[in-house]
């Protein structure tokens, strides 16, 4: 396992020794550059012309052909949103409702499992572990329907609490390699220093391994709240009553609209609303974000 | 007492996951297996009635033209999701600003949800109002505003331009730390030997990063087989049940025309094909943190 921050320094490294060796020239730095540009405005581009056509008056929204620049300034799109019949609040709060018990279950079971896995010896290990991974195996796609009828029969349909499970379901395998990751990178000496003076293992957990792998819960409770809130088939499926919706498929009938004409304006103000705590989280942690990422993903 | 306790530890920690994951979804699939072999519906039913929803399903000419058209998403969308990928992951491997700026943006859209991406492009995409259509028209690549949803084949390339702009950097990132890792007296080595950039990442680069490019090629191909929001969003599976993807149908079965039982067979066929790819995934990725 490579951590991000070995793989930087190698990284500098190779890149310093590479360009001077190969007397990358001018016009070719240029070139690299110039297509640096290109990408990044590329990328950008359908998220501004979004934020432009949210701000957009509700008609200017609707202009045929379609004006690239807002001609005239409106929260109209935004109020509207804010008002969409129950209210905006009502589906944000169960986003981060749901999002939030996902984390809670997420942290709950990855924690100790984790612990369990790098600290102590366990007869069958790798079965067990193997066990643990097996929702990335089997596509949680396809538990939806026992689930449904389960949850359906113990009033968990349309609740917070069963689709966080689903949600958990989805994340617990990144969860669990994630905490067991951050318990192996630990030294052994703390633990044995307090083992020495009599500590329960839980007591070590909590006093000693606890503030060590705050960074790993930082990014497991990261990558919880931003599937949970992106989860879009679950969410269609278990919550379909119109005040347990949550914010992607508040989205879906946004656009379907009251009337079947699709509100174009208020379509891109909910995408704006929708993607910006994704996008905060990434921009101001995306330290948290990329390293876990790359330990997740890749494994 | 206390030896015996010890020696089972580890264990009790593990356990509640390990519940967990029995009960929501090692039980489900057992559920799935018995309602695949009934007659489940939203409405009722579910009396036992052999194979004949796995019957169904052989005879069900949608199912498999879902299938298919799953199948050809994959085939198309994964080479250019690679491939570019692969090609960003050069240009931005180097730890300059403007390098790591870009990789940085593009990577952007990762984090944002397929839904809300999905209904951007759709908008993006709309015949009259949407600015990709007034874009195409302004460069004089098309000549008049298109309608991309009418027709299945305009439609895939809709939803696999819309989707490579969602995930073309998560492939990227991947490649950039497999490039990265790659140990510089190698590189350099190829260097001395006189090679040039081109051969540096055909007989260096691209070999030490098969590992790395199987894996996201594996994670990439279940991920496609599995698509639905991006075409429950912009298609809707029109034309005429064209543009149903697998799960699309399956949903479409389960939850819109409540045949549950059915639903369930399907499902089962599906995750035995997704089981293929995903065992593959997981030993390669066991193999290589062994190593």
């Amino acid at each position: 396992m490579t951590t991000l921050a070995e793989s930087n320094t190698t990284a500098i490294t190779a890149d310093h020794a590479g360009s001077r060796a190969a007397g990358e020239s001018r016009p070719v730095r240029y070139v690299v550059a110039a297509i640096c540009i290109f990408m990044i405005v590329i990328m950008l581009m359908p998220i501004v012309f979004s934020f432009f056509a949210s701000i957009k008056s509700p008609a200017d929204a609707h202009q045929v052909p379609p004006s690239y620049w807002p001609q005239s300034l409106s929260l109209d799109n935004y109020i509207k949103v804010f008002n969409f019949q129950a209210g905006l609040w009502t589906y944000v709060g169960n986003s981060v409702a749901v999002a939030a018990l996902a984390i809670v279950m997420c942290l709950a079971l990855s924690i100790p499992a984790g612990y369990g896995l790098a600290r102590f010896k366990i007869k069958a290990k790798e079965f067990w572990f193997i066990l643990l991974l097996a929702p990335l195996m089997i596509p949680y796609q396809a538990l939806l329907t026992p689930l449904y009828l389960t949850f359906a029969k113990i009033g968990l349909a349309n609740s917070w609490l069963g689709l966080a499970i689903v949600h958990t379901i989805l994340q617990l395998p990144f969860s669990i390699y994630l905490m067991r990751n951050s318990f192996e990178g630990i030294p052994r000496e703390l633990e044995e220093a307090a083992k020495v003076d009599g500590a329960t293992s839980m007591q070590i957990l909590r006093g000693v391994f606890m503030p060590l792998i705050v960074p790993g819960m930082v990014t497991v409770a990261l990558f919880a709240f931003i599937a949970s809130w992106n989860e879009f088939l679950s969410a269609l499926i278990f919550m379909n009553k119109e005040t347990s919706f949550t914010v992607p498929i508040m989205l879906v009938s946004v656009r379907t609209g009251r009337l079947g004409a699709v509100d174009w304006g208020a379509l891109q103000a909910g995408v704006m609303i929708a993607i910006l705590p994704c996008v905060l989280i990434y921009v101001l942690l995306q330290k948290y974000y990329v390293a876990g990422f790359l330990n997740g993903a890749v494994k | 007492m206390e030896n015996a306790l010890s020696r089972y530890q580890g264990f009790v920690y593990v356990l509640p996951a390990l519940l967990f994951v029995a009960v929501f979804v090692f039980w489900p699939l057992g559920q799935l297996i018995y309602i695949s072999l009934t007659d489940t519906s939203l409405l009722g039913g579910g009396s036992f009635i052999g194979l004949q929803n796995y019957i169904d399903a052989i005879g069900d000419q949608q199912f498999w033209k879902s299938l298919w058209f799953t199948l050809k998403y994959t085939v198309f969308i994964t080479p250019i999701l690679m491939g570019l990928g692969f090609a960003l992951a050069l240009l931005t491997a180097p730890n300059r600003p403007l390098q790591q700026m870009t990789r940085g943006i593009i990577f952007l859209p990762v984090v944002i949800g397929i839904g809300s991406s999905s209904l951007l492009w759709y908008w993006l995409f709309d015949q009259q109002v949407g600015l990709f259509n007034r874009l195409l028209v302004d460069l004089h690549i098309i000549a008049e505003p298109m309608a991309w949803f009418i027709k299945a084949d305009q439609a895939l390339w809709a939803v696999i331009v819309s989707i490579t702009w969602k995930v073309i950097g998560f492939g990227m990132l991947l490649f950039v730390a497999g490039i990265q890792s790659i140990n510089s007296e190698v590189t350099e080595a190829a260097l001395i030997d006189g090679a040039n950039y081109w051969q540096r990442v055909w007989y260096v680069i691209l070999p030490l990063s098969i590992r790395i490019i199987l894996l996201t090629t594996l994670i990439s191909v279940i991920g496609s087989l599995l698509a639905f929001d991006q075409f429950y969003i912009m298609t809707g599976g029109n034309p005429r049940g064209q543009t149903f993807t697998s799960v699309y149908w399956i949903y479409q079965n389960s939850f819109i025309r409540f045949k549950l039982g059915y639903g369930a067979a399907l499902s089962i066929i599906l995750t035995l094909i997704i089981l293929v790819f995903s065992s593959v995934q997981v030993m390669l990725s066991n193999r290589g943190q062994n190593q």
